[in-house]
């Protein structure tokens, strides 16, 4: 039964509207989450600019860039799934969140390349064989990446395990509420907005 | 039901173990363990709380006991320096996330909120449930932490001694106060969505019970500070795992920034404190004098404003740390100026008692204890945000009392207050009234003893974690110690009348103190699904005296 309605709820209209409100209480929550990381960012570049720059210049702007559209367009996939759920086209719903998901794989594969090359270049904070840092500010830069981006990328891969959960959901007689794929897509646009401030500010800022 | 009727015959000699009204409620039905370590109830989750915090206070209450018992003398006998610095640690870590964080909303919140407004449940009972298993997680870390062997940085974990020179168990702890967290932000999200959308019809925003307000207020501070911490306490289990230097110094990183991020949460955490107490006082107080609660609105209000100011106020704690003095002067005005809302509520409740018949009962004496006590840390507060004070008596006993007497003079009071008033709604059974009163008087009493001497010590220059002192600071230390064997006497004792009531209380009336609230116009202890039919609110709050028509009776 698709339309279950909980104990606590006197009819279905408000159990979905607690669903979504629910959800962007939450998604306040982790926009705080990363607030703090975000702000730290913020204070090293106001007393640290000149390391900021030439550290930001080592990242790899194009894998970045290109990571920046596929998260995107993994979001545009995510809005036109949810639109189809709502307008009951399931099959086509189904395949713009399993399409998102297989674009959220790519980004994170793409980050696991940068990682790799940062590793090899000494830019890893005490890993590897060396490591090649001008300043102590410079250091502190790769700090605030990892952390940034790892805390993003394991948001990316949450949203990936429940953006293909929900698509394989889809195929079957009982799929997710119109609220619970919207409510993942909330989810998986809080991960894009966050690149999107995290995008410019660790990549740009050269 | 065979199980129940077995249970019962089983002790048939002794006095009846269970109530019809009892078998009825949600005690009834299906009491097997497994039932209730999967109730999805919020009344019996609300009871798996209060067991749980109820053995995490006893916990730290030992640690309490054991900090208090090397002060008697000026030298180290019981406790090494190691391990008094691990003692205080347990104390505080637990103390601030295992107990007082969750008491009062996730034991009272949960059990009365939906009650309040009218509802059969929190809006996400499933998730509620996840919250406590992810609570009893957190905790289970932290009792690894203690039984291998403790932490030595104290509760607030400042950088570089946590991340860099500490040698206990630091990532154990870091792990149970980041998991503990998911459940308040777990828990916040469900109070906040319970009272926007399960209200009762009839029930508007400004016939909600201050209760429910503070929970509110409390909420948002959960989801929205929350979340700061975990990320803090990553950055530190990230800088002593993989080496990153964030707040390290030697590695380009800023110890202060710690401390910042540390507090902007921690800060507000008082708050997630004191606020569900300042609610629970807005309920005794008015039903104590069976008059309308003075100035509804105001006290709403400050709650709010409360919670939004305690937000700005967190440089507070770094006036010595190296901190701008520009940035301190900012910081040191607006902690004043929390002070505003939080006299307006005393203010209220005092004026609430004016000319009422007041029923001196176990609850009000709490309700009394609270304002009295939170008085007192809440002017000292003000010294402490005043700069050139804050130099003087910084680190010293003076803000150990300080915010003792705001935590445990103004929380733990309140939520003794709040467990003698909604005891019998809860369990369906009258406490021992004479000793519900001997034991307000001896925790307050008990209390000032502990505590008030250690202001005097603060500001002659006794500083905090030290277990050795000169000898001249004896006296005032012994007094305190003394002082604390009262006040664990007066802990103790409910204790034990709560549990002998549950056998041998008398059973509790719907409503024992003639108060309003939806609360109590269901049976003692409430059904199942709480209301048989959706109540529909059609009074103000507080609208005392209760008529003897009312639908309230």
């Amino acid at each position: 039964m698709t339309l279950a309605r909980h104990e606590p709820f006197p009819d279905i209209a408000r159990q979905r509207e607690a669903d979504r409100f629910g959800m962007v209480v939450f998604l306040a929550s982790e926009a705080m989450l990363f607030g703090a990381v975000v702000m730290g960012l913020f204070a090293l570049r106001t007393f640290e600019p000149a390391a900021f720059a030439a550290t930001s210049q080592r990242l790899n702007l194009v894998a970045g860039s290109v990571n920046t559209a596929v998260l995107l367009t993994s979001s545009l996939l995510v809005a036109i799934g949810a639109e189809a759920r709502a307008s009951d086209r399931a099959a086509l719903a189904k395949w713009m969140l399993a399409a998102a998901a297989a674009l959220g794989l790519v980004f994170l594969v793409i980050k696991g390349s940068e990682y790799v090359q940062e590793y090899g270049e000494g830019l890893m904070p005490g890993v590897g064989p060396r490591q090649d840092f001008a300043t102590p500010g410079a250091r502190m830069f790769m700090d605030g990446y990892f952390i940034a981006t790892g805390l993003h990328a394991l948001h990316v891969t949450i949203g990936v395990v429940m953006l293909a959960g929900c698509a394989w959901r889809l195929r079957g007689d009982d799929p997710p509420s119109i609220v619970g794929v919207g409510n993942i897509g909330l989810y998986w646009h809080l991960v894009d907005i966050v690149w999107v401030f995290l995008f410019p500010i660790l990549y740009l800022s050269r | 039901m065979s199980r129940a009727g077995m249970h019962d015959a089983a002790r048939e000699d002794l006095a009846p173990l269970r109530t019809e009204a009892e078998a009825a409620s949600y005690l009834g039905g299906d009491t097997s363990l497994k039932a209730w370590l999967t109730t999805t109830d919020h009344k019996r989750i609300a009871i798996l709380y209060l067991i749980t915090i109820t053995c995490f206070f006893a916990i730290a209450a030992v640690a309490a006991a054991l900090i208090r018992l090397e002060l008697l003398t000026p030298q180290a006998d019981l406790l090494s320096a190691e391990g008094y610095n691990r003692a205080f640690t347990i104390h505080g870590i637990i103390m601030v996330w295992f107990f007082l964080i969750p008491s009062i909303p996730n034991v009272f919140g949960n059990f009365l909120i939906p009650l309040m407004i009218g509802a059969r449940d929190l809006a996400f009972p499933r998730l509620n449930l996840a919250s406590w298993y992810i609570f009893v997680f957190g905790g289970l870390f932290t009792l690894a932490a203690i039984v291998f062997g403790g932490v030595d940085t104290g509760w607030t974990f400042y950088t570089p001694l946590s991340s860099t020179y500490a040698n206990g168990n630091v990532v154990l702890a870091l792990a149970a106060v980041f998991i503990a967290g998911w459940s308040s932000i777990l828990t916040g999200v469900n109070f906040i969505v319970t009272i926007h959308k399960l209200r009762a019809p009839g029930m508007t925003w400004g016939r909600l019970p201050l209760f429910v307000w503070t929970h509110y207020a409390t909420a948002l501070i959960l989801v929205l500070a929350t979340p700061v911490l975990t990320v803090t306490l990553l950055l530190v289990a990230a800088e002593r795992i993989f080496g990153l230097g964030i707040f390290n110094p030697a590695l380009g990183g800023d110890p202060l920034l710690f401390q910042h991020l540390f507090w902007f949460y921690s800060h507000p955490a008082v708050y997630i404190m004191v606020l569900p107490a300042m609610g629970v006082v807005s309920e005794l107080v008015p039903a104590a004098a069976h008059k309308k609660l003075f100035g509804y609105w105001f006290v709403a209000y400050s709650t709010l404003a409360i919670a939004f100011l305690g937000f700005l106020v967190w440089g507070h704690h770094m006036f010595v740390s190296g901190e701008s003095m520009y940035a301190s002067t900012i910081f040191s005005f607006l902690s004043l100026i929390v002070a505003v809302p939080s006299a307006i509520k005393v203010y209220n409740w005092t004026a609430t008692l004016y000319k009422g018949s007041i029923a001196l009962n176990a609850p009000f004496l709490f309700a009394m204890g609270f304002i009295g006590l939170f008085v007192m840390g809440g002017l000292t507060g003000l010294m402490l945000a005043l700069l050139a004070i804050d130099v003087h008596v910084h680190d010293t006993y003076f803000v150990v009392a300080h915010f003792h007497y705001i935590m445990v003079g103004g929380a733990v009071t309140a939520f003794l207050g709040a467990a003698h008033f909604w005891w019998p709604k809860m369990f369906g059974r009258m406490y021992n009234e004479v000793w519900g009163r001997i034991s307000a008087v001896l925790i307050f009493v008990g209390f000032n003893v502990t505590f008030f001497p250690q202001f005097l010590l603060g500001y002659m220059g006794m500083p905090r974690r030290y277990h050795v002192y000169p000898p001249e600071f004896q006296t005032l230390h012994d007094i305190s110690t003394a002082g604390a064997g009262l006040l664990g006497l007066g802990y103790l004792l409910p204790l034990i009348y709560f549990l002998y009531s549950f056998r041998h209380g008398e059973p509790a009336p719907v409503n024992p103190w003639d108060a309003t609230g939806l609360e109590w116009t269901v049976p003692s202890p409430p059904p199942e699904h709480n209301f048989e039919e959706t109540p529909i609110v059609l009074r103000d709050p507080y609208d005392y005296p209760l008529s003897h028509d009312s639908s309230l009776r």
